[in-house]
């Protein structure tokens, strides 16, 4: 996030929430908007095809359809640049590009976009003019937004917008991702992505490279970038992947496609998963190593707000379990690399020392509420939000972006749009939640969401089998028949392994940020048998 | 900001605008007894039990939802309010089955702590109260409302907190019962199980079900964490006996992002820590099964088999998946593995599934 939680109660006028379930995946945020909704200091805009908790809360809700984000959201600022409702200082003085964006935007009138997106005109237009009409306007988005194959040009059109009204660098504006996993900031931040080194210092940069060698007493780097997750799983099919070291990741439920991954990782020489069950990743591996969970270990993690806080250990791990890091210094060291810490917090404190972001910070600082990143030197209270007064680069870039369709469409074939996410009760590929009694009891297996219009139609009723199938694979299980899911969509959560989404889901990229395309592919729904 | 005088049991006591009798009284350290207020939640004046004597103020106003205003002579603890509180709760005793020998509570409720200081001997006699069903109608929430003091923090947390309005006070007088929609279990209702009313319950009314008969409160050591599941980074306590994670609770007190508030998941998706499937010995690969191994055995496996494959293919034959799930520490150092020891950028994780 740019900016933070609290903002989102306390300083925002108007937020527009798009690609995020937020009373489902973020609860505990959604009470930080349901608060200032109710206290009547925000309004909400919501757009998002499924009829979702927080639309009940909206002024205004957007229901586009899936895979039409770069459509509608160029069409709001077509709106915001046509009634001149931007913010002129802002963008005279902090943003450049505005007479390309203003030409790429062109061709997006209300009409054309309702025609792509379905939303009708007039109230693309409303929510147009009461975003820009906002004193701080926050845009809060997830996997709505970014899990298609256009998913970097909505997050750029996204930030095209908010520049446009003047809503970076101010307190209760910003560009908000919410963050799903408990770490994926940190995991971004340090490292764990393979064209940038810790503090998202590229790889194919020499001073970079130069100082991580000299730190970690190696004679040179890898310069060429790495390969993403869908790539590697691409690699191991093709052949030129050997060996997987998987910690605490389940590729066999979590990743598009599932047939090509299984494919993909049973022809690897090596598979090592490190984890804390027999997940159905570590079921096919050569090697598993049983590791400690986050009570059972020390440690930091860096939350959707940027936000670095302790992770203390409360029980000891069951058995011959270890944490993560100490079975990766053991590897280390076995393969002719002494790696060997005190404590936790001294690896926290060699990188920060590598890691700009964070060479402020030291467990002893962290103690109380935590250090919001930048946090560049030792005396330095963090940072609530971003981009005051100058972004990184100077100017903000307004990004021309065109709409493309999804890669796959509905067809008389597959007539449905198929989209993918959680349910609050459940998380991930289920190998924890799945093994709690409480949330479990509430959501145990996995439901096809449709519309009752369609399930009329193809007569299926609430609780009846159904078999729903794509291109690359299909999946068994039984319909939840209501209007939270559009006509012509089904929605299906991917937490189940017995009825696994991502046998269904394509895996079709964005071609910058490599995310699959888990929000729209094309299936068609039948009655099955039990 | 503007500040005022108040005079509390004979001492000047300085209050800012806006602040309640109670609030400038608790700053400055004293004390008057609550048992519906919770700092978290607005003030609600239901239990009466905070009253005060002002001076030139008729009848005994309740601390909680009388502002202070500047000149205030306040008294806290007189013979009159002593006997007013102790009535007061001799008439919560008597109406409810507060029998802390066989209640999970037994030394966290604070009904107890009041009945102590206010030094009640016995149970009041009188007529047996309408006993109520327990709501065990779900695995995470246990609602027994013979033990509920009507202090409404539960609705004021579901309602005003967590803006969910599952739960409101229900009927009139005597009959006046804390309920969901049309009286319905929890279970059938809305409830999303986030727990926050548990959490504000002063006695034993709610209760996290699994930590029934896993600890008395005085056997737990709680440790802060980081919530393991979404983003949003929620502190909370594991509240631990021996070796075990009893319950999961947090608190308005502990600074974080979450002001106090946890979901169905932080708090109640915790089974999963001393679960019996995790898996305890390292495991290898062979003649088509896993068996057990050393940690000896399958990390040397590892080395020398990662050290074949990268001779033999290159480094960039060899590729990690890291983990959202793991620690900042952990990640880097998985980061330095595969760039400083194995000499790959085949680094990556699921941030973007």
């Amino acid at each position: 996030m740019t900016n933070s939680i609290a903002e989102l109660e306390n300083d925002a006028d108007v937020i527009l929430i798009t690609g995020s379930n937020t009373t489902q995946m973020h609860p505990v945020i959604s009470s930080f908007i349901k608060r200032a909704v109710r206290a009547g200091r925000t309004k909400v805009i919501v757009a998002d095809p499924r009829r979702i908790d927080m639309v009940e809360l909206a002024e205004i809700w957007l229901r586009q359809r899936g895979g039409t984000d770069v459509a509608w959201l160029n069409g709001l600022i077509h709106v915001i640049l046509a009634e001149d409702l931007y913010d002129h200082e802002f963008v005279e003085q902090r943003t450049e590009g505005l007479a390309e964006l203003k030409e790429a935007v062109a061709p997006y009138t209300p009409d054309r976009v309702e025609q792509i997106s379905g939303i009708p005109a007039d109230k693309l237009r409303s929510a147009a003019r009461l975003y820009a009409s906002a004193k701080a306007g926050s845009i809060v988005y997830a996997m709505g937004i970014t899990q298609h194959i256009s998913g970097t040009d909505a997050v750029k059109s996204l930030a095209n917008l908010a520049m446009i009204c003047g809503n970076l660098g101010i307190p209760g504006g910003g560009v908000n991702p919410l963050r799903g996993q408990n770490n994926v900031q940190g995991a971004c931040d340090l490292g764990a992505l393979p064209n940038v080194l810790p503090g998202y210092q590229l790889v194919t940069n020499v001073e970079a490279r130069a100082r991580f060698a000299e730190s970690w007493g190696v004679t040179g780097l890898p310069d060429r970038p790495g390969l993403t997750v869908v790539e590697v799983v691409h690699g191991a099919v093709e052949g030129s992947v050997k060996a997987l070291y998987v910690m605490g990741e389940n590729p066999m439920v979590s990743d598009p496609d599932l047939h090509h991954v299984k494919k993909g990782l049973r022809s690897l020489d090596l598979l090592v998963v490190q984890d804390l069950f027999l997940t159905e990743t570590a079921q096919i591996a050569d090697v598993v190593l049983p590791a400690a969970c986050f009570a059972e270990k020390d440690g930091t993690f860096t939350n959707t707000e940027r936000r670095v806080q302790r992770v203390r250990k409360a029980v000891d791990p069951p058995g011959q379990a270890r944490s993560d890091g100490d079975i990766i210094c053991d590897l280390a060291t076995r393969m002719g690399y002494p790696m060997a810490y005190d404590s936790a917090s001294d690896i926290f404190d060699e990188l920060a020392r590598l890691t700009p972001q964070y060479r402020g910070m030291s467990y002893g600082r962290l103690e109380g509420e935590g250090l919001q990143w930048p946090c560049p030197t030792s005396s330095h209270p963090g940072t609530k939000f971003l981009h005051k007064g100058v972004f990184p680069r100077g100017r903000g870039k307004l990004h021309p972006v065109e709409w493309i369709p999804p890669a796959e469409e509905r067809s008389r074939r597959f007539p449905f749009l198929l989209n993918t996410g959680r349910v609050l009760y459940q998380y991930h590929t289920g190998s924890m939640t799945r093994r709690s009694e409480g949330p479990n009891e509430r959501y145990p297996e996995c439901r096809v969401e449709m519309h009752p219009a369609d399930a009329k139609r193809l007569k299926i009723r609430d609780g009846d089998w159904v078999q729903v199938t794509s291109r690359r694979g299909s999946l068994k299980a039984r319909a939840a028949v209501g209007r939270v899911t559009p006509e012509g969509s089904v929605f299906i959560p991917f937490h189940f392994a017995e009825a696994a989404a991502n046998n269904l889901t394509i895996a079709a990229l964005d071609p910058v940020a490599k995310i699959p395309s888990y929000k729209v592919c094309a299936v068609r729904v039948a009655k099955a048998q039990p | 900001m503007d500040t005022f005088t108040i005079t509390a049991d004979g001492k000047e006591i300085e209050g800012r605008p806006g602040q309640t009798v109670l609030q400038v009284c608790q700053d400055a350290n004293v004390s008057i007894p609550t048992l519906c207020h919770h700092p978290a939640l607005k003030p609600y004046g239901g239990c009466r039990l905070c009253v005060v004597e002002i001076e030139g103020m008729r009848g005994l106003p309740a601390a909680c939802t009388t502002p202070a205003t500047a000149g205030m002579v306040v008294h806290t603890h007189t013979d009159l309010l002593h006997r007013a509180r102790r009535t007061i709760l001799e008439l919560l005793l008597a109406n409810g089955d507060h029998d802390c020998l066989v209640c999970n509570a037994n030394g966290s409720c604070e009904l107890q702590t009041l009945v102590y200081e206010h030094e009640i001997e016995h149970r009041p006699e009188g007529e047996p109260f309408t006993r109520r069903p327990i709501d065990d109608s779900n695995a995470m929430i246990r609602r027994d409302l013979n033990k509920c003091v009507l202090c409404s923090r539960c609705v004021r947390a579901c309602m005003d907190h967590q803006v969910n309005g599952v739960i409101d006070v229900a009927a009139r007088g005597s009959e006046s019962v804390i309920a969901t929609f049309n009286d319905m279990p929890l279970g059938d209702s809305e409830c999303v199980f986030c727990g926050e009313c548990v959490q504000v319950c002063p006695t034993g009314a709610l209760l996290e079900k699994r930590a029934q008969f896993a600890s008395q409160p005085w056997a737990l050591r709680r440790v802060r964490t980081t919530c393991t599941y979404c983003g949003v980074g929620c502190q909370l306590e594991l509240n631990v006996r021996g070796n075990s994670v009893v319950k999961v609770t947090s608190s308005h007190e502990l600074p974080g992002p979450n002001g106090g508030s946890l979901c169905v998941k932080g708090r109640f998706a915790s089974d999963f820590i001393g679960h019996p499937d995790r898996l305890t010995h390292p495991l290898i690969r062979q003649n088509g099964k896993l068996r057990e191994a050393t940690w000896d055995e399958a990390l040397g496996h590892i080395a020398s088999k990662l050290s074949e494959i990268r001779s033999e293919h290159g480094p960039d034959s060899i590729a990690f998946f890291s983990s959202a799930r793991a620690t900042n520490e952990e990640n880097y150092l998985l980061n330095k593995l595969a760039r400083a020891v194995v000499g790959t950028n085949n680094i990556d994780h699921c941030a973007r599934l």
